[in-house]
């Protein structure tokens, strides 16, 4: 018998592939007689196409195809709605009309021999616009609140603002937090071939299933006849969970070509099109009682969207369960604007919502001359206040207490500016995090082979957490086989569908089916075979074992609040004088259930911490309001953090818990919660260090002096 | 004068310049290309030579995915116009192991898990093969620094930094005897 | 990219008769040298020239340290200069603001002569899809003036143009009043660095003093600038890779605690790489001491206009200055 493997560092199965640059990643499928696409797009926000002058880009060399609203096919667009689309609106048609509702929103496809003949066409296509006034500036559109039953938007528990009017110790403030973008380093990339009806896409996604029905929509063609393959995805981070418009424009390129196609965005496109992290603004008002009770949560948030869809994410649902307060009250609204429809981007919602909501406490800790651990202490439920249900498991006491020591809390002076180094001043903050605990149905095939290796797949998706090594361990484990006896494949619609790589539920739902999956496949051959060995009874039977198993969650959530709680430390070191903040050592705990393999479960976690240090610090996707134009699309004027921004001591620290309810293997998910927490427990830290309070991320030099 | 340099000189303005024939040597192959005066070695290495180990993410100089090894130097190959990197030494990820055996550094990264979606891992190794041979490796600080115009989106920063430094120190043994 | 045909001269005269010039949008026919700015222009669709001249290998590489000075050939790359031991050792002001500039690769790639001609970051003239850029297309207005500015400067702008000249190396160059050669095709002529750039005034498209055809061959740098206690403070949002917020070169000559006499210069807030001579006066015969110091940083604010989100800069820019001054004088 094999050991157990699920809960053993293993290394990266495919990390071979990786670290000799032979994982191929979308854009780099070599397909034959391929011609190349760049898109022109547009330098407005609001307004009608007057012209549009191809003359100049059609005599370019080397240009197949040029294609406009004026000689576009038409497109079916059926109704669809994936999972990660916005419930309210709908999707951008491409080339269809000449109504233009956002910059950068594509309005012509060109198709050329190469890469450099097609962007060189693209430039050379002159549009002029019928301008219409636009709105672009985030501070001037009212807010409303999103279609639907204000009910789901405004959510109350007691009386929050009468026992805020009463509360003894109170803390009302806004916080704000500015576009980001995902800028995973891979940029989205299609490579598009019809044959006939059927069309194959190689492209990067975090759901292959998701891209072929919504292509199969907007062409008016059966799903099934579109095969998606995506076997590595250089990161996406929410970004790629939609199906954006671009996968639309090169399928429409190959069509109308005749050819493959493969379209690759540029930095710039990439903030165009594929999403973003909403500019948010909250408020929150904190009562409390001298003894540090939480009398009143009122929190209320608007985010930007575009005039056409309505994106929202879950930025209020923590506050409603996070503390306990008899009265809480939130409110969530969206300000629409001619801008693209912004998306989930790595912990969607809780991330923003937990940095007003820790910020904010951190206030009222204050205001209370009380310890910021102590004040979440007092006010841990004992339930889930909002759902009236218990928690499945929650571990934040114990995620306190473990990064408190390792960190070395109990030494912290409470005065602002009370510790230092030389010249530096030292500032020690905290912060909660939660992400709720996500588990879809999914479905996984296991092929046991008369050799005694196995076949196991699930067309589920590896944006980086490393399901390609996790599915093999669960797999391995499940059948009592080692690793290297063990092929996974994902990332393609031919296999058994998974759902959504994303919300941090891949592990529970595909891993719960390829549990499912193996137990099935190993059962049938041991009971055939008459063994209890599995890889004699396979020898003995000298024939393929398959097995598929659908997985799907029962009525836990009706039964039980479930989610990963997790505690943030930070110690950062302010320079008094020129406002550079540096971060010296993060410490995070988390109780996120099952942890499969604590190497690459470590990596989730410092890669969430950096993507906190980010936003905390220097992330902003600077919009001019003028005209909605990103003016610092690229990766030069929007700082993301280098290997010089990585703290010195990173710790991650995985509290001991067993979840029976959640899903089969008891693990929560790592991926979003690992950046939960981050943001608000440098801004918690660089107040003490500085006695300042910065509401507006990210929290630049500028701000400090 | 002018005209003895190139015939392309007395081209029309506004004319497809003519195509340039470009010869490449890389990972120890000479790579003969006709070539768009525009290519810019990236884009020889992954639209015409099919050697995609080389990443781009940005095309401008902004990310470090591309970095490969120019005559020993770590370069930054969506800077480099095809043509003008004709008669250098290039190595990329594809010429790093020696056949079936990794490269310290490709085995230290798998080792310490240096890396998520792998998309800046070429990059980020061939960067850090450099700045061990150029002799940055010393301390976990000068890493950081010599690495930063390499990303990691992941955020895979300080198992890099780790891995670097376990294969700095393989290369210091071996060369102390 | 626009079309262009690559020209590989193989001498320097071949060069100069193809009349290239650099730093100007109207220019058909332009330079690349290491390219690691040129390649991001073109590609951006920002320089649109029919002739692209590679100087690769006809220009000089060479660094030489004599009685005269320093002399750093135009084609000698960052790395080269950041990393040559009479640098180090004489002129660490230089390598210091080059090992603060942009990353380890392009510090291979990019060279002297473009360091110094690079093009502002202001992402107006990077974005073709504004086209209000005074720069890319006189007259067509500035769009940074009511816009995001965070990045632009606050000193000798103009009421066209407040865009950054990017350069680190130059704000130490300037500091140490290097000076450039030139090499037309009517012969040779230096030109101090301090006057190579020019203000953008009305014409911000005139980014140098270069005459058609003309090249930088080599800076060069006076003797009497060596030795002396130098620190160039660069700061910017995160900790490396990124062009300056504000930077600082400071160069003091000092007797005991006291200044006897100083030479700064900043980054990051001037249109130009940007002198200041007002405040090297008013530190001449203080004491290293934070009062004074500030007293005579404050003299940088004279003439400093911000235009909303780049006001930080004016009150950033003195504290640098001071701090720069500070572990310059620390030095042994």
């Amino acid at each position: 018998m094999t050991a157990a493997l699920i809960g053993k560092s293993v290394s990266r199965v495919d990390g071979r592939l990786k670290v000799t640059g032979a994982a191929t990643y979308a854009a780099e499928f070599e397909v034959p007689n391929l011609a190349h696409a760049a898109v022109v797009r547009s330098i407005v926000a609001n307004g009608r196409l007057a012209s549009i002058d191809t003359a100049e880009a059609e005599r370019a060399p080397g240009v197949i195809a040029l294609v406009t609203h004026r000689n576009a096919p038409k497109l079916a667009y059926q109704p669809h709605k994936g999972l990660p689309d916005a419930a309210v609106g709908e999707r951008l048609h491409v080339l269809q009309d000449d109504r233009v509702t956002h910059q950068g929103q594509p309005i012509a496809l060109v198709v050329a021999e190469t890469l450099e003949q097609a962007v060189y066409a693209a430039e050379v296509v002159r549009v002029t616009y019928r301008n219409e006034a636009a709105a672009t500036d985030v501070a001037a559109v009212d807010p409303v609140l999103p279609t639907g039953k204000p009910a789901e938007w405004e959510i109350r528990r007691g009386e929050a603002d009468s026992a805020f009017e009463q509360a003894e110790f109170r803390v009302d403030q806004t916080y704000v937090i500015p576009r980001e973008n995902h800028n995973p380093i891979e940029m989205f990339a299609t490579i598009a071939s019809w044959e006939g009806d059927s069309l194959t896409l190689w492209d990067k996604t975090q759901w292959v299933h998701n891209v072929a029905e919504e292509i199969a929509a907007v062409f008016g063609i059966a799903a099934e006849n579109v095969r998606v393959i995506s076997p590595f995805v250089g990161g996406a981070f929410g970004s790629g969970l939609r199906c954006w418009p671009h996968v639309t424009l090169a399928a429409l390129g190959a069509r109308v070509d005749g050819r493959p196609v493969k379209l690759v965005l540029s930095r710039r496109e990439m903030y165009y099109g594929v999403g973003y992290r909403p500019h948010t603004v909250q408020r929150v008002a904190l009562g409390a009682s001298r003894d540090g009770q939480l009398q009143a949560i009122r929190h209320e948030g608007h985010q930007e969207t575009s005039t056409y869809e309505e994106f929202t994410e879950a930025l209020l649902s923590a506050t409603r369960f996070l503390h306990a307060c008899p009265n809480v009250h939130t409110r969530h609204r969206i300000a629409p604007m001619h801008v693209h429809t912004p998306t989930y981007m790595r912990a969607p919602g809780e991330a923003s919502g937990i940095y007003a909501l820790e910020s904010a406490m951190d206030e009222l800790a204050v205001a209370l001359s009380m310890d910021p651990v102590d004040l979440r202490l007092r006010n841990e439920p004992d339930r889930d206040e909002f759902k009236d249900l218990p928690f499945s498991s929650r571990s934040t006491k114990e995620c306190y207490r473990a990064a408190a020591e390792r960190f070395g809390w109990s030494q912290r002076t409470a005065e602002p500016r009370s510790m230092r180094d030389g010249r530096l001043l030292i500032g020690w903050g905290m912060a909660s995090a939660t992400y709720p605990m996500n588990y879809a149905p999914a479905s996984a095939l296991a092929r046991l082979l008369p050799d005694g290796t196995a076949e196991v797949m699930s067309a589920a998706s590896d944006m980086g957490p490393g399901t390609w090594t996790s599915m093999t361990q669960v797999a391995a484990d499940t059948l009592g086989l080692p690793v290297e006896r063990v092929k996974f494949t994902l990332g393609d619609t031919r296999l058994p569908r998974a759902p959504v790589h994303g919300g941090s539920m891949t592990m529970a739902s595909v891993g719960s089916a390829v549990q499912a999956a193996c137990r099935k496949a190993r059962e049938d051959a041991l009971a055939r075979a008459g063994s209890n060995d599995l890889e004699e009874a396979m020898e003995r039977l000298g024939q393929v074992i398959e097995a598929t198993a659908d997985v799907a969650p029962g009525d836990e959530t009706k039964r039980f609040s479930m989610h990963a709680f997790g505690a943030v430390f930070v110690e950062v070191a302010v320079d008094p004088d020129l406002g550079e903040t540096r971060v010296r050592r993060i410490v995070g705990a988390y109780g996120a259930g099952r942890v499969v393999n604590p190497k690459i479960a470590r990596s989730q976690c410092i890669g969430g911490m950096i993507g906190g240090i980010g936003m905390a610090l220097m992330e902003h996707s600077v919009v001019d309001p003028r005209n909605g134009r990103v003016t610092n699309a690229n990766l030069a004027e929007y700082a993301v953090p280098v290997h010089a921004d990585a703290p010195p001591v990173m710790d991650v620290i995985f509290v001991d818990e067993h979840d029976p309810h959640v899903n089969p293997l008891g693990v929560k998910g790592l991926g979003e919660i690992a950046l939960v927490g981050v943001a608000p427990a440098i801004a918690n830290a660089i107040f003490h260090a500085t006695g300042k309070r910065v509401r507006e991320l990210p929290i630049t030099p500028d701000k400090l002096l | 004068m002018p005209g003895a340099i190139s015939p392309a000189l007395a081209q029309a303005a506004g004319a497809a310049p003519a195509l340039l024939d470009v010869s490449l040597r890389i990972n120890g192959t000479e790579h003969r290309l006709s070539l768009d005066p525009r290519t810019t070695l990236l884009d020889a290495l992954r639209e015409h030579l099919h050697l995609t180990g080389s990443k781009k993410g940005c095309g401008l100089g902004q990310c470090g995915a591309c970095t490969v090894l120019m005559d020993g130097m770590r370069v930054k190959a969506c800077l480099s116009l095809a043509a003008l990197a004709q008669g250098r030494e290039i190595k990329t990820i594809e010429g790093l192991a020696q056949g079936d055996e990794l490269h310290p550094l490709q085995a230290s990264f798998i080792e310490r898990d240096a890396f998520q979606c792998g998309y800046c891992t070429s990059g980020q190794i061939m960067a850090g093969v450099a700045c061990i041979s150029e002799g940055h490796a010393g301390s976990p600080q000068d890493i950081r620094e010599w690495m930063s115009g390499n990303l990691c989106r992941c955020g895979a920063y300080d198992h890099i930094v780790a891995a670097i430094q376990d294969a700095a120190a393989v290369s210091s043994s071996t060369q102390g005897g | 990219m626009h079309p262009f045909v690559l020209e590989r001269p193989c001498d320097l005269s071949a060069v100069l008769a193809l009349g290239a010039q650099a730093g100007r949008n109207d220019a058909p026919v332009e330079y690349i040298a290491g390219g690691t700015d040129m390649v991001q222009l073109l590609q951006e669709h920002v320089r649109r020239p029919d002739r692209l001249v590679s100087l690769a290998g006809v220009l000089d590489d060479g660094i030489e340290i004599g009685p005269q000075g320093l002399r750093l050939g135009a084609a000698a790359t960052m790395a080269e200069v950041a990393a040559h031991q009479g640098v180090v050792e004489q002129f660490p002001l230089i390598s210091q603001a080059l090992l603060n500039s942009a990353s380890p690769q392009v510090r291979n790639q990019a060279t002297m002569g473009g360091n110094l001609l690079q093009r502002t970051r202001c992402p107006y003239f990077r974005d073709v899809g504004y086209q209000a850029c005074n720069k890319r297309a006189p007259g067509s207005g500035c769009a940074a003036l009511d816009g995001e500015n965070r990045w632009h400067a606050v000193l000798g702008t103009s009421d066209d143009c407040i865009a950054v000249h990017p350069s680190d190396l130059a704000v130490a160059l300037v500091a140490l009043d290097a000076t450039v050669e030139l090499r037309g095709t009517g012969g040779d002529r230096s030109v101090p660095l301090s006057e190579l750039h020019r203000l953008p005034r009305d014409t911000p498209h005139l980014e140098t003093v270069l005459e058609p055809g003309e090249v930088i061959t080599a800076i060069t740098v006076p003797a009497n600038a060596a030795g002396l206690r130098s620190h160039y403070l660069k700061l910017r949002d995160r900790a490396s890779f990124e062009f300056a917020a504000v930077s600082a070169a400071v160069a003091i000559e000092t007797d005991g605690a006291r200044i006897r006499q100083a030479r700064v210069a900043l980054g990051g807030v001037g249109t130009k790489p940007w002198r200041l001579p007002n405040v090297e006066q008013a530190l001449a015969d203080k004491n290293l001491e934070p009062g004074e110091l500030r007293s005579a940083a404050a003299l940088a604010a004279e003439g400093a206009q911000g235009r909303g989100h780049n006001d930080f800069k004016i009150e950033l820019m003195q504290r640098a200055i001071v701090r720069a001054v500070e572990i310059a004088g620390a030095r042994a």
